[in-house]
């Protein structure tokens, strides 16, 4: 007989909308919705970085809204509407977000892009940034290690069409 | 057509990264995959006694728990552990192949099951009891046991008797802190086995061919059974150089389980992994009133591990960079309990020229000489320690256009001058350095008759823009659009590279892919002139030309074939050319990259707050590929070099021999919000000695010297010196 404490919880059936499809899963209760997205569902785009909400590279859109999926329990977003890097691009047209990192150089190695780009379709959608400082402090939540910064804050400032 | 070489174009991977299709090694899906999840050592040193993996085993959905007491057998001699960058004293880490703990944080068990929640949460069931024994891993209560590195020097002089006799002295001990690579992405491999046993080895890695030898020698396989790949790698910047222990744990269950097996490393575990090791750098120079230098002294103390010595050139740049007629120099390793420190970024010089750097400004102070002035007053054409005249060295350019650049001539001299606001304003600079390196590499192009190309090579883009200068190369030699050219890197079964490291990979690539589109040129302009009644009938082949997707004569772009018809007429589909490229010995000149960099910091005086307003990083590097990755190259140096001066510190608590802060909220790397404005200026640096193109390469550059102009800059806003990095406000206000 297996010690209780060896037992591994019940799963839960959850419905996730991912980039407008809908996904039925049974999971885990403690999978995080990043496990969720890149082990179950194959959606690696959205990358882990370090699973403690420290690097924003695990960064969506939940309801429109930028949260780190790795902080963030599947089941508890049963029935949410997610974005995730692969369902900004409108069928071959990149978002402008998109176009602006390639643009900008926004990137070198590319793991945090997923996220900052995520991070500032959210940040966009906020509207609280209004200049580069401000762009700066609310995008610090996304570590870039190749110190890409500067170019990402001047994409930023060329999808939100103001200098 | 427009040349691509000296343009800034934009990344040809681009695309697959800003929509997410580009896959990383952990993200290769396989049937059946297989998840492993590591046990490490809590304590520094001594001897498994026993490892309880019952519990483990008992979790539903665990296949198997690895240890040294289970597991395959793996190679049991030194040479089969050491990798091509390995150190060459020392026997290498093996994971899981005795019950002997070397350091914390070592990986003792590997728990594998069908998904890796279930892993993780398994691994927290196995119990470890440990014989511990005595242990240190603090350099500098240790520092008296420093062994002396081997290392060729060349003393000049008597630099003891200079610096005694000198009309102006300064001496100090700089304190680099051990360092943390911290890529993005986490440490991975998923080994993807077929029916037949072979393994593809998708990993994490600067060097895919180095890790494929070091597999076949660790597992006693032939080259044929196994293949490393590593398409796109989240960031490295040396920690990838070497083979990390998860690729051989990934290898060892796949071939224990006969299945597929991905094993991912936490952040926390990767801080068992390589590192920038603490060194304790004491630099001694004497002058003359008038600033010329009468001697230099570099001695540079740094950890390793008691299984490996690790140790990279942090003294040589004293040694090479200025004039000085006595000078000595010397470097010094105290083995402690922990692993073996690896490259970072601009190994040894990062660190060396940092303290370097600062000391020159220490006593341009003593001089009161402004700094670039004593600079120029040591400054020298030729390598001081080789007596070489340079290959070409732009660095008095890099002092003119970086402090033009900067506005220089207004600063104010005297410390805590220049203020704005509550903020006390700073200006600093420093001299970088780094070599330029070129190493032997081959590529293969296949050319098509529809005018497409495929350049292939093993060698790795970790983010340093390889897909992109290999395109632009091959396009202009070939002489077609960047869009017909398919770049494939990073797969062990393609054409010879080393690892990709030491800022040598553009330079070695760019010129391997010369040569073999100088042999495609040669093949073409022999079918172009078979044609009947050829337009290039006559023509030398040394005359003709690739370009517009035509075989032309030079000058002549009149009388051209297409490459469709010179393939038609020759009855070829496709043309084939692989070339290793070797760089001629040439010992008669120095090869060495500089950069003059210039930094403002404002620092708010009652609390310590330290922001680097404005780098200006004036390079001299040869000709620069790709002004817009270079420009990006350099500044994420310059980035590295602030994280350096001010953030990046791993804290040991060294009554448990282990690390405090194994995560990147606690060690502080720089977040956007600290990165403020970077001027990058590439001084033009014409070379036609190096190597054709008079490539030098800029991976490294963009970071040596940053550290050290910050530390001068807050010096200057403050009057404060802190020789203790990273310069954090407590020391400030202490």
């Amino acid at each position: 007989m297996a010690d209780a404490a060896n037992q591994i919880p019940d799963r839960i059936p959850i419905n996730l909308v991912v980039n407008g499809v809908r996904h039925t899963l049974d999971l885990v209760p403690w999978t995080t919705l990043l496990d969720a997205l890149r082990d179950h569902l194959e959606l690696t785009g959205t990358k882990k970085g370090c699973d403690h909400g420290q690097c924003g590279a695990c960064t969506v859109l939940i309801d429109g809204r930028r949260v780190n999926s790795c902080l963030t329990l599947a089941v508890m977003k049963d029935g949410a509407e997610i974005t995730t890097i692969e369902g900004l691009a409108k069928d071959l047209t990149l978002h402008p977000l998109q176009q602006a990192f390639i643009d900008h150089d926004a990137f070198q190695c590319g793991y945090c892009t997923p996220g900052q780009i995520c991070s500032a379709a959210g940040l966009l959608a906020e509207g609280r940034a209004r200049d580069a400082d401000e762009i700066r402090e609310l995008m610090s939540g996304n570590l870039c290690r190749c110190g890409a910064y500067p170019n990402i804050v001047a994409a930023i400032q060329q999808a939100m069409g103001r200098p | 057509m427009k040349a691509y070489v000296g343009t800034p174009t934009s990344r040809v991977d681009g695309r697959a990264k800003v929509t997410g299709a580009a896959k990383y090694a952990g993200e290769f899906p396989a049937d059946g995959l297989l998840h492993g999840f590591v046990v490490e050592s809590t304590i520094p040193r001594g001897r498994i006694a026993r490892l309880d993996a019952s519990d483990a085993l008992q979790v539903k959905g665990v296949v198997d728990v690895l240890t040294h007491a289970h597991r395959p057998p793996l190679a049991d001699n030194d040479d089969a552990w050491k990798d091509e960058v390995a150190p060459e004293k020392g026997s290498p880490f093996r994971p899981l192949y005795d019950d002997r703990i070397r350091f914390n944080g070592q990986p003792i068990a590997l728990v594998v099951a069908d998904d890796w929640e279930t892993a993780k949460f398994a691994a927290t069931r196995v119990r470890v009891e440990y014989d511990r024994e005595a242990f240190a891993t603090d350099l500098e209560s240790e520092h008296g046991k420093a062994g002396k590195v081997d290392r060729p020097h060349k003393p000049r002089g008597d630099a003891a008797a200079a610096l005694a006799g000198a009309a102006v002295r300064h001496q100090a001990d700089y304190v680099l802190p051990t360092e943390h690579h911290n890529p993005m992405e986490l440490y991975a491999t998923t080994v993807v086995r077929d029916g037949s046993g072979r393994l593809t080895v998708h990993d994490k890695t600067q060097g895919v061919q180095n890790v494929h030898k070091y597999l076949c020698g660790v597992f006693n396989k032939r080259p044929d059974d196994l293949r490393v790949v590593s398409p796109y790698v989240g960031g490295a910047f040396g920690s990838g150089l070497r083979p990390q222990y998860q690729v051989v744990l990934a290898v060892l269950a796949a071939l224990e389980l006969k299945r597929s097996v991905r094993v991912v490393l936490t952040r926390q575990q990767m801080y068992g992994l390589g590192y920038r090791p603490m060194t304790i750098e004491r630099v001694a120079l004497g002058a003359k009133p008038d600033g010329t230098l009468d001697a230099v002294t570099h001695e540079a103390t740094a950890v390793t591990s008691r299984y490996e010595d690790f140790s990279r050139n942090d003294t040589g740049w004293a040694e090479q960079l200025y004039k000085s007629p006595n000078s000595l120099f010397s470097h010094k390793l105290v083995d402690l309990d922990v692993s073996t420190p690896c490259d970072m970024r601009a190994p040894g010089a990062a660190s060396g020229v940092c303290a370097l750097e600062c000391a020159m400004d220490e006593l341009a102070v003593a001089l009161k000489l402004d700094p670039i002035e004593l600079r120029l007053k040591c400054y020298s054409d030729r390598d001081q320690s080789e007596d070489l005249p340079y290959t070409s060295k732009q660095l008095r350019e890099c002092y003119a256009r970086g402090a033009e650049a900067f506005g220089w001539s207004r600063r104010n001299p005297a410390p805590r001058s220049m203020r704005n606001g509550k903020e006390l304003v700073g200006w600093g600079m420093a001299t970088g350095v780094w070599e330029a390196l070129q190493m032997p590499v081959a590529v293969r192009i296949v050319l098509t008759s529809n005018g497409h190309a495929e350049v292939s090579c093993a060698a790795s883009d970790i983010g340093t823009g390889t897909y992109t200068i290999v395109a632009q190369v091959a396009a202009d030699a070939l002489g077609l659009p960047i869009e017909n050219i398919d770049v494939k890197l990073a797969d062990s079964t393609l054409p010879q590279a080393p690892v990709e490291g030491g800022s040598w990979m553009a330079a070695s690539a760019a010129h391997a892919v010369l040569g073999a589109a100088e042999d495609i040129r040669q093949e073409l302009a022999r079918l172009a002139k078979a044609i009947p009644a050829s337009p290039l009938g006559g023509v030398d082949a040394p005359d003709v030309i690739l370009v517009d997707g035509a075989i032309a004569k030079a000058g002549d772009k009149a009388r051209a074939v297409s490459i469709a018809d010179a393939m038609r007429h020759g009855k070829l589909e496709r043309i084939e050319k692989q070339k290793l490229n070797h760089f001629a010995e040439d010992r008669s000149h120095a090869r060495n990259t500089h950069s003059a960099v210039f930094a403002e910091v404002k620092v708010d005086e009652e609390l310590g707050v330290i922001r680097v307003t404005r780098v200006v990083s004036a390079v001299a590097a040869g000709r620069i590929l790709n002004t817009k990755t270079g420009r990006s190259q350099i500044m994420g140096g310059v980035v590295w070099g602030i994280g350096m001066a001010l953030h990046e510190e791993t804290v040991m608590d060294h009554r448990f021999g282990r690390i405090m802060n194994a995560n990147i909220a606690e060690y502080h790397i720089p977040v956007n919000a600290d990165v403020h404005d970077i001027d990058v200026i590439f001084v033009d640096e014409p070379d036609d000695r190096i190597n054709q193109l008079g490539v030098k390469g800029i991976g490294e550059i963009g970071i040596v010297g940053v550290p050290a102009a910050i530390a001068n800059a807050v010096y200057h806003a403050t009057g404060k010196r802190i020789r203790r990095f990273p310069i954090t406000l407590d020391k400030l206000l202490d």
